[in-house]
């Protein structure tokens, strides 16, 4: 009687059917009913209506790679905290002055981004 | 035999138990499908009721069928795939956005009796996991198009959902601190034992959870990788026909999970006033309320500027969801011991 094991297979039958859709819909049903008849002003990429100026897959502002980074920092601290939050029980006021010194090293990080202007979108 | 197919969530596995969850499936499928589709009508209807117009009032009595009427044209549209795309991924794109959006609704329990959910004991870390492959999607189908707006359109939302996507999940672990498992069933269980709802000892957590979940449902005031007045339709500027229909298909779906995962996290589930039964329609009540708000936030409040609304994540909703985790520590120590 462990009710964990079934949800999983669960979750892969969710996973099936989330793509049986699209692929049904895009596929097997679409193809029936939708015209098919490109052409060179269809095909054009939108521009606003005027000729498409140069390419659009150019290099862009390296600000949204420093958030990436940043993102992973606290993306990875986050998952640290998970399973501190689910023992918070068993660790008690111990385990509360632990990740308070914990948080307190990260938050050095965040205070240091802060000042270096990172957080700024210029 | 009929027994096992209703209760396939603690059955061991027999033909009985995989046609329980086929049908729990396949059900959660439909019945998904007609609350997007009456999820469009009813925005569309409130927020014209809200800025003083009718709303859709053509097609059916009060214009019930529009939403139907719209999937079916957009069914029947040609699929455009611009020269210049990066066909494969073009292809892809919305799948990969949609089939996660749909998959983080195998755990949201909408009654106790377990028909249409799975008991996952990682339920809350699922949900984040799988919301954010989502994200990926959105990336590729703005690169692929190579289409100017659709490329910033992109970036902005992985940058912008990134950026959410902390906060939201820090808000959450305040309220697996208090319940001491990352079971959502579970943590209902909790608040029905403590006869307390979540949201009064986390209600700094829900004010931080219902914030970033606006941000990572991109919809207004957050709504800047769709920005219609800048960016035209963000990234799928270039999608037509069905594509489309699935990029706006998924913001819908987890439109509906967020809704059901606020009101399992902080609002109690399926417990109703008084102790009374009907836990569907206390949760339906409960996720409805979350996204009337959503459109009621959206029809009052002003697109923000893209240099506010990266800051904001990081200098106020992260250290906010921190401070929040750490009352909640000093909550279980004091006062909830349960």
């Amino acid at each position: 009687m462990v009710p964990y094991l079934n949800g999983y297979l669960y979750v892969v039958l969710f996973l099936l059917l989330g793509i049986a859709l699209p692929v049904g819909a895009l596929y097997l049903l679409g193809p029936l009913l939708r015209p098919n008849k490109p052409s060179a002003a269809k095909l054009s990429t939108y521009e606003s209506g005027i000729e498409p100026v140069g390419e659009a897959q150019t290099r862009y502002n390296v600000r949204y790679y420093l958030f990436a980074l940043l993102f992973v920092v606290f993306d990875v601290e986050t998952l640290f905290l998970v399973p501190w939050a689910v023992s918070f029980k068993a660790l008690g006021g111990f385990g509360l002055i632990e990740v308070f010194i914990f948080i307190f090293f990260l938050f050095i990080g965040l205070i240091y981004a802060w000042n270096k202007k990172v957080l700024e979108w210029k | 035999m009929w027994n096992n197919v209703l209760h396939w969530v603690d059955q061991p596995f027999t033909s009985a138990t995989y046609l329980g969850m086929l049908l729990g499936g396949v059900l959660t499928l439909a019945i998904t499908l007609g609350a997007v589709t009456y999820t469009i009508y009813g925005e569309r209807k409130i927020i014209g009721w809200m800025q003083g117009r009718v709303g859709p009032n053509r097609v059916g009595p009060f214009g019930l069928m529009q939403s139907i009427a719209d999937i079916l044209k957009l069914l029947i549209k040609e699929d455009i795939v611009p020269a210049k795309a990066d066909k494969a991924l073009f292809m892809i794109a919305p799948i990969i956005t949609y089939v996660p959006a749909f998959a983080v609704l195998a755990v949201i329990p909408y009654t106790f009796h377990h028909y249409f959910t799975a008991r996952l004991n990682i339920g809350v870390l699922y949900y984040i996991a799988l919301s954010s492959i989502s994200i990926i999607g959105i990336v590729l189908g703005g690169w692929a198009s190579n289409n100017k707006y659709a490329i910033i359109g992109g970036l902005r939302s992985a940058a912008q959902m990134i950026s959410y996507e902390i906060p939201l999940a820090l808000s959450m672990l305040g309220v697996v601190l208090l319940s001491g498992s990352l079971d959502i069933t579970r943590i209902i269980e909790v608040q029905q034992q403590n006869g307390l709802w979540n949201v009064f000892p986390q209600i700094l957590g829900f004010i931080v959870f219902l914030i970033a979940a606006t941000a990572e449902l991109a919809r207004a005031p957050f709504d800047l990788p769709e920005a219609e007045s800048e960016l035209v339709s963000g990234y799928f500027t270039e999608y037509s026909g069905f594509r489309f229909a699935f990029y706006m298909l998924s913001e819908y779906v987890y439109l509906i999970a967020m809704a059901g995962l606020a009101a399992a996290l902080f609002l109690g589930g399926w417990t109703g006033p008084f102790g009374l039964g009907w836990g569907w329609f206390w949760y339906a009540i409960k996720s409805f309320l979350f996204i009337f708000l959503m459109f009621w936030l959206r029809a009052t409040m002003p697109r923000a500027r893209v240099d506010q609304l990266m800051g904001f994540a990081w200098k106020y909703l992260i250290p906010l969801a921190i401070l929040n985790l750490l009352i909640s520590a000093v909550e279980k120590l004091y006062w909830l011991k349960g």
